[in-house]
């Protein structure tokens, strides 16, 4: 009890902080990586409560990306249709690459949303809507539901806060839901969960289309954001970026990716003009997260914070 | 849509040609999928390094003639050698401490390994490539009646499918690699038996990480020498071990030189497809037989 009171302190805390952030930090800043937070939930979804490691998670912020960019410069669609155009691709998408991903397990998983994502990647440059290596540029915020100009910094920045904390409800719900409680059992022990009569398959499939749709939501809302779509967002080292935000924030944790992204959000924007520095430090971190510190921060941190000591397992 | 497939036969020169690189590609290919099968087999990790070697072993080539003035006989040889090297070192270094957890964190290691490898060379040289030129002894082509071979390509084919052989037939055929088998299928075993598996899984990280760097030596003259051209041909050969599946060396060679030749009838007939449709296979071949062509259900 005194656990989910000091975690519904920290939720409070941290949701006053999100309503001032914008006058503390810079929006911009801020938007980003409430973005890659989203991205880094739903992906954290399937590996840390699932236990499917998938390296192609760029393959469907990418794609809802460029949906959106592209309905909304081409077709004149208002912002929320875009994004539900985005969300919409990118879960049918994860439908297709899950049925076929979840055939195989561990490392094989990984090859094989990996090389789905590259050939997304292969497509992106070469279909001719979305704008080759230049991309789509200049999409227009619009009015949100024809009312409310998003094109003020500080109402686009609450209406991502807004879709942020839609997606994050989403994936706390289905974690606490009957429905996490069956993924979970499956994580731990699949053949167990088969023979109590769940359709592992199912349940993971699903889990899988949650995931993907929920990273589309994160690259439609930031093809908004910075009014463009470009092959970055559908790039394999996206791919690993999303992987290495959950790592260090904490495989498995509700905040984890959030902290992680922030991290990684904060390094871009210092490190950003130093070439590939941001690279060579994301790779050294990955090497020391899984060397020393495979819990994360928020595996390490969280049970003082909350009074509770005890063990939080983890699992990739 | 079938309009723009032109299925009417290309001219001669055309297909030939694009099979010849398709015969290339393949031969990169069956050489990268090879060595991660190895390492696969004893270390159990998918070796994201892998492309990274391969970028270090063209690499090492361009330093050893740029540098010391080395040309490309000698570098064939002393470029994966040290490549081996740095592969013993990452793993007594990094591997070995991991090697009782889950195979996804080696996933996760090699791939951070391969991003600070090649943000380095990316930092210091940009991502054009450098030229490496072809050596005065292989330089020209030979005409074979229906098309020129240019004579560097039919030796990195053969040479390739020698480097191939010689792993099989070290594997299959040898009294060391009977013991790297046995290891593989039960290491506590084996080392009951007096022999060293510690040092047998470093022995075979390094072979692994060679084979990769003579291909990039291979490669040099034919592609550039480009800190990207580790990434951009590793998830292709990611897709290749997924269809070969991990369980057979032969597997690994034959899907590799195969999947290169469709690759290359593909630009040939649809060339839009051409990069993707090794992926394409790739779904299909796990529609049908999940567990690979090659390879053990598990």
């Amino acid at each position: 009890m005194a656990r989910d009171r000091a975690a519904w302190a920290w939720g409070v805390g941290l949701f006053v902080l999100a309503l001032v952030a914008p006058f503390l930090f810079y929006p911009v800043f801020l938007m980003k990586a409430l973005c890659l937070s989203l991205f880094a939930c739903a992906f954290n979804l399937l590996v840390g409560y699932v236990g499917l490691l998938s390296f192609g998670h760029a393959a469907f912020f990418g794609s809802a990306a460029y949906i959106t960019a592209y309905t909304v410069k081409a077709w004149g669609f208002p912002p929320e249709l875009g994004i539900l155009a985005g969300v919409a691709v990118a879960a049918a998408m994860g439908a297709v690459t899950g049925w076929l991903a979840i055939r195989r397990q561990g490392i094989y998983f990984a090859m094989i949303t990996l090389a789905f994502a590259q050939m997304v990647a292969f497509f992106a440059l070469q279909a001719p809507f979305t704008g080759g290596e230049d991309g789509i540029q200049g999409v227009p915020r619009g009015h949100l539901f024809g009312l409310i100009d998003l094109n003020p910094t500080l109402t686009m920045y609450y209406f991502v806060l807004a879709m942020f904390l839609i997606g994050f409800a989403i994936i706390v719900r289905a974690i606490d839901s009957p429905f996490g409680q069956v993924l979970k059992a499956i994580r731990e022990n699949e053949p167990r969960a088969v023979s109590l009569g769940y359709r592992a398959e199912h349940y993971k499939l699903l889990a899988f289309i949650l995931s993907a749709a929920l990273a589309g939501m994160a690259g439609s809302v930031k093809a908004l954001v910075f009014q463009f779509a470009a092959l970055s967002d559908v790039d394999w080292t996206m791919s690993g970026q999303v992987v290495l935000m959950t790592l260090i924030g904490g495989l498995g944790t509700i905040l984890g990716p959030v902290a992680g992204a922030f991290i990684i959000a904060t390094m871009e924007t210092y490190l950003g003009e130093t070439g590939s520095w941001v690279t060579i430090i994301e790779g050294v971190i990955f090497v020391v997260c899984v060397l020393t510190f495979r819990r994360g921060i928020v595996g390490v941190v969280a049970p003082y914070l909350t009074g509770s000591r005890q063990r939080s397992g983890c699992h990739v | 849509m079938l309009s723009s497939l032109h299925l009417a036969l290309p001219p001669a020169p055309l297909f030939f040609a694009q099979l010849l690189v398709g015969l290339i590609n393949g031969a990169f290919y069956a050489m990268l999928s090879l060595g991660l099968a190895v390492i696969f087999g004893l270390l159990n990790i998918i070796n994201f390094t892998h492309g990274a070697q391969y970028m270090l072993g063209a690499f090492g080539a361009w330093f050893l003639l740029t540098l010391f003035g080395i040309g490309y006989w000698p570098a064939l040889i002393i470029a994966p050698l040290a490549v081996g090297l740095i592969g013993i070192a990452i793993e007594r270094v990094f591997l070995r401490r991991i090697a009782g957890l889950d195979h996804l964190y080696g996933l996760l290691l090699t791939f951070g390994l391969a991003l600070a490898i090649e943000g380095v060379f990316r930092q210091e040289y940009g991502s054009s490539g450098l030229p490496y030129s072809i050596p005065a002894e292989l330089q020209g082509t030979v005409s074979l009646g229906f098309m020129f071979l240019p004579i560097y390509r039919a030796w990195v084919i053969l040479a390739s499918a020698a480097v191939c052989g010689a792993t099989w037939f070290i594997i299959e055929r040898t009294r060391l690699g009977a013991t790297l088998r046995a290891a593989t299928e039960n290491p506590a075993l084996v080392q009951a038996f007096g022999i060293n598996v510690p040092r047998l899984v470093t022995l075979t990280y390094g072979g692994g990480a060679a084979l990769a760097a003579l291909a990039g030596v291979l490669a040099a003259p034919i592609y550039q020498v480009s800190p990207l051209m580790g990434s951009s041909i590793i998830t292709v050969v990611f897709a290749v071990v997924v269809i070969g599946g991990m369980g057979s060396i032969l597997g690994a060679i034959v899907s590799g030189f195969a999947l290169g030749l469709i690759e290359g009838l593909t630009k040939v007939f649809y060339p839009e497809a051409s990069s993707t449709i090794i992926f394409v296979i790739m779904a299909l071949v796990l529609l049908v037989k999940p567990a690979g062509l090659f390879g053990r259900a598990g």
